[in-house]
């Protein structure tokens, strides 16, 4: 087939191949390493992505977020703003705000720059989401996987902090509302409050030195952290291998899909170069929080509609639907916010980091998993779920409730009463319609673990055999779990086993086909 | 790495599987002992599909033999290679338009759509043609390993000499437990030590809490310093004051002033004044001008009241909805507030513009674990 020259082009290649390998593995013995890392095989299914764009979010967010610190100024130093920017001339702001709005008008490719940074971390937060949801309805989590569940998690929190200091450092009317009403919860915490915000603020509220620390923690500490800790959880991902759905020839101990090199590699660099595209299309094409208009912040200031990104809404909601409690005894008082913004996230995330561990009692399922659930068949699991959900959207919505008033022509109080009854109740509700509802889809669909495998054979009246078909999946998983182990005995031969196969019908195990 | 690996796949040791793994339920082999019988020199690169090594040891039931992980899309159709490989090429021109559009729009002086659109055909040509590249071109899919055991765990035998190790320097250390609390001691002081420049980040806490800038015969201004008369608030009209001569109202330290005055004009006549408050208003209950002053920051969550609602005459918090009857010592009627906007006194200078006649009583915004009843007044 090949001609000469392409045999030496091919030799050359080999050559300059083994160079180059002589000359790492010398001295870094890595050939053997490299070479498991390149056979890797990573299982293919959409889901397993999303937790993929969430990463690069994180790099499209390194990378416009070093080129917008190179012009940000955090500094609450006021100044009377003379620029570019006709409306807001002979405004008196701080030299942060005036520093966000030259980004935007007077730094070519500024604008697109922080819109795709915004942008970048909205889909950020909303990839991280997803991804936990899919872990979380999929029984992801199960061991061996429990400690990545709690670094993702810990993940969760900090890029939810990471977006919020973010989302205020332009010191713009709208953030310094959303942080004059975070000082206030930091402040209701009992004993240590007050004190905890004089530290954080420097002084009573706004303080005089957040923007610099704001600017330290945004830049540094936080951005730090998440690559630590993303760092472990790919490290701990790579080491226990992704899951996988359940399916034919797809088994507790074995892995379906495409190798690391080139398969993988090349797909992620496109999912890469993909998600990119979609932020750059987003944040080029999409305005996003046009804080020129909001104007520069000021304590005694407020606009109707403050709404913060998507991500915190639900702790706005919170705040907006607890009801005007506040606890008051021998001179010292619980204040109302620390209920809504301390008590119940505190409760729900404990709850949440608890899962993996409660979801082990709760089924008594102390053993390994490889291979996924199918939502309905933990229909708790999927009701606790789809009630978490609910919960988390009413609060969202809630944090809307004047825009849902304006918008629907009823006041604002009876929207709020309404979502008031709606935060218990449709959790339970909806909660109660996914229990019902896998319970239903069980008895219809038919696991893809226990279609029959291997080839059937059916016996016909006269004596006759026939194979109906035949495939080289297996349903061993049930077996493997109770063995533990993936060279046992139960492996191949699975089909047959307890779901009902007819006296007529056996099934023909593999084994006698594979073993040499 | 151990040799016990290997007497379980025989002394080649070559796990069967194509990935090498790291230990499992103790049937697993190093991934530095590959089989491979290549001579010293030979590269093994594009030769042979990978064949798992059937030759050495159990093969796991869950890994079909003779899988061809070199095979693609195309491979055994040339013209389909060629129209592929032009497909990609398209894709990734793409970034040659956007990369050009780019350049252009930013040198001659940049628009944000259009910069935005540029990197995102150029980014999206990239990723499609990288896509293609890998699905149609390139081998490696649809391949089944194991996963060398249902975890990774290691053999009881590596734990128990894991243990070992760990006692070496473990047990020892625990014959010397006056040295363990020793530390511990000193080590607590030291580390609280530690912690005493994390005060420098906020000042004390000081003692007059819930005090704000407004004194005895504190003149009322706008944010732009003007003094209020009373006849300058029109009915139902309210004006956001400040204490005069205390510094820009934007600063820091007066954040906590803000003070809505409110002409309650007629309505008045049904305003409950109350206990010892009989004289905080100017103007006259039931009149076109009685005007009374409240602290502008929520007793909730501390923004702005900002929305008077002239009809009801409430004011109304933007961020949570608050709501207060301003009839009613604004009394909080809706909403998370816990507690009335606290009233400052008023009264008319010489010169007849509005002035405190004493700071507040009761500490202005949100609650906090030692906040006073009533301020102390100096």
């Amino acid at each position: 087939m090949s001609t000469t020259q392409e045999r030496l082009a091919d030799q050359r290649r080999r050559q300059k191949v083994k160079s180059a390998q002589d000359y790492i593995d010398d001295r870094f013995g890595s050939s053997s390493f490299l070479r498991s890392a390149m056979d890797k095989i990573f299982p293919d299914h959409w889901s397993f992505m999303i937790g993929e764009v969430a990463m690069y979010c994180f790099v499209v967010l390194l990378i416009t977020g070093t080129y917008l610190a190179l012009f940000y100024v955090p500094s609450d130093q006021m100044v009377v703003y003379h620029g570019s920017y006709a409306p807001l001339d002979g405004q008196t702001m701080s030299k942060a705000y005036e520093s966000v709005i030259n980004i935007s008008f007077n730094v070519r490719a500024g604008l697109v720059m922080r819109q795709v940074h915004h942008w970048a971390a909205v889909v950020f937060m909303a990839a991280i989401a997803f991804h936990m949801c899919r872990i979380f309805f999929t029984g992801a989590f199960r061991k061996p996987r429990e400690v990545n569940w709690t670094i993702g998690l810990t993940l969760l929190t900090i890029v939810m902090l990471e977006g919020f200091s973010g989302y205020s450092l332009p010191d713009d009317l709208l953030s310094g509302t959303g942080l004059r009403v975070v000082y206030s919860i930091v402040e209701s915490i009992p004993i240590l409050g007050r004190r905890l915000a004089f530290e954080i603020w420097g002084g009573p509220f706004p303080g005089t030195e957040l923007l610099n620390r704001l600017f330290v923690i945004h830049e540094f500490l936080f951005p730090a952290a998440i690559t630590g800790l993303l760092g472990a959880h790919l490290a701990i991902l790579w080491r226990q291998k992704h899951t996988d759905f359940p399916g034919p020839g797809k088994t507790e101990t074995n892995i379906v899909g495409s190798r690391f090199w080139p398969q993988y590699m090349l797909k992620a660099l496109a999912m890469f170069a993909l998600t990119t595209a979609v932020l750059c299309l987003l944040g080029g094409l999409f305005q996003i929080n046009p804080i020129w208009i909001y104007g520069p912040y000021t304590p005694y200031t407020v606009s109707a509609g403050s709404q913060p990104d998507w991500y915190v809404g639900w702790l706005d909601g919170s705040l907006r639907l607890f009801p005007h409690w506040e606890f008051r005894s021998f001179g010292y008082e619980i204040p109302n916010p620390f209920f809504p913004g301390i008590l119940i996230p505190g409760i729900l995330f404990t709850l949440m980091y608890a899962w993996p561990f409660i979801d082990a009692k709760i089924y008594n399922d102390h053993v390994p998993h490889n291979l996924l659930d199918r939502p309905r068949d933990k229909p708790f699991r999927t009701a606790v779920g789809v009630a978490a959900l609910s919960f988390f959207f009413v609060t969202t919505l809630a944090s809307a409730s004047d825009l849902l008033g304006n918008n629907l022509h009823i006041s604002y109080q009876r929207i709020i009463e309404i979502l008031q009854y709606a935060v218990f109740l449709l959790p339970l509700l909806s909660g109660y319609i996914a229990y019902r509802t896998c319970l239903s889809l069980q008895r219809t669909g038919i696991h893809p673990i226990q279609k029959p495998v291997g080839g059937i054979i059916v016996r016909t009246t006269d004596g006759a055999y026939h194979t109906l078909g035949e495939d080289h999946g297996d349903h061993a998983a049930d077996d493997l779990v109770h063995n533990g182990n993936g060279h046992g005995d139960g492996n191949g031969h699975g089909n047959g086993h307890g779901h009902g196969a007819d006296e007529d019908v056996v099934a023909e195990g593999s084994d006698g086909e594979l073993v040499d | 790495m151990t040799s016990t690996d290997d007497t379980l796949f025989g002394s080649s040791g070559r796990h069967p599987v194509d990935e090498p793994t790291h230990g499992g339920n103790g049937h697993a082999t190093a991934p530095d002992d590959d089989g491979d019988a290549l001579a010293p020199g030979t590269v093994r690169f594009m030769e042979d599909p990978l064949h798992y090594g059937i030759e050495h040891g159990p093969w796991p039931d869950d890994v079909p033999h003779g899988q061809n992980d070199m095979h693609w899309r195309y491979e055994d159709d040339p013209k389909g290679a060629r129209r592929a490989e032009m497909r990609i090429a398209a894709c990734w021109s793409l970034m040659l338009i956007g990369g050009l559009g780019l350049a252009i729009c930013y040198a001659t002086g940049g628009q944000a759509q259009i910069e935005g659109a540029c990197l995102g055909i150029g980014f999206a040509g990239l990723g499609a043609g990288l896509v293609l590249w890998a699905r149609d071109l390139l081998p490696g899919h649809d391949v089944i390993g194991s996963r060398g055991g249902l975890t990774h765990a290691s053999s009881e035998e590596d734990r128990r000499r894991m243990v070992q190790s760990l006692g070496r320097g473990l047990e020892p250390m625990a014959r010397r437990p006056f040295l363990f609390k020793f530390l511990g001691a000193v080590g607590g002081v030291f580390g609280v030590a530690l912690l005493f420049p994390l005060a420098s980040l906020g000042p004390r806490v000081n003692g007059q809490l819930g005090r704000t800038s407004w004194y005895p015969g504190a003149r009322a201004v706008t944010e732009d310093g003007q003094p209020v008369k009373p006849s300058d608030i029109l009915v139902n009209g309210v004006a956001t004051v400040f204490p005069a001569n205390t510094g820009n109202p934007s600063s820091p330290a007066n954040a906590q002033d803000s003070t809505i005055l409110i002409n309650l004009g007629p309505a008045s006549s049904g305003f409950e004044i109350g206990k010892g408050r009989q004289d905080w208003y100017v103007g006259a209950l039931g009149s076109n001008t009685c005007i009374v002053a409240f602290s502008k920051i929520c007793t909730h969550a501390g923004c702005p009241v900002s929305l008077y609602d002239v009809q009801s005459h409430q004011l109304v918090c933007p961020c949570h909805q608050s709501t207060f009857d301003v009839l009613q010592d604004c009394k909080p009627v809706f909403g998370p507030a816990p507690r009335n906007l606290p009233q400052l006194p008023l009264s008319v200078d010489a010169e007849g513009y509005i002035i405190a006649r004493h700071d507040y009583y009761e500490p202005v915004g949100p609650g906090y674990w030692n906040r006073p009843s009533a301020v102390k007044q100096p």
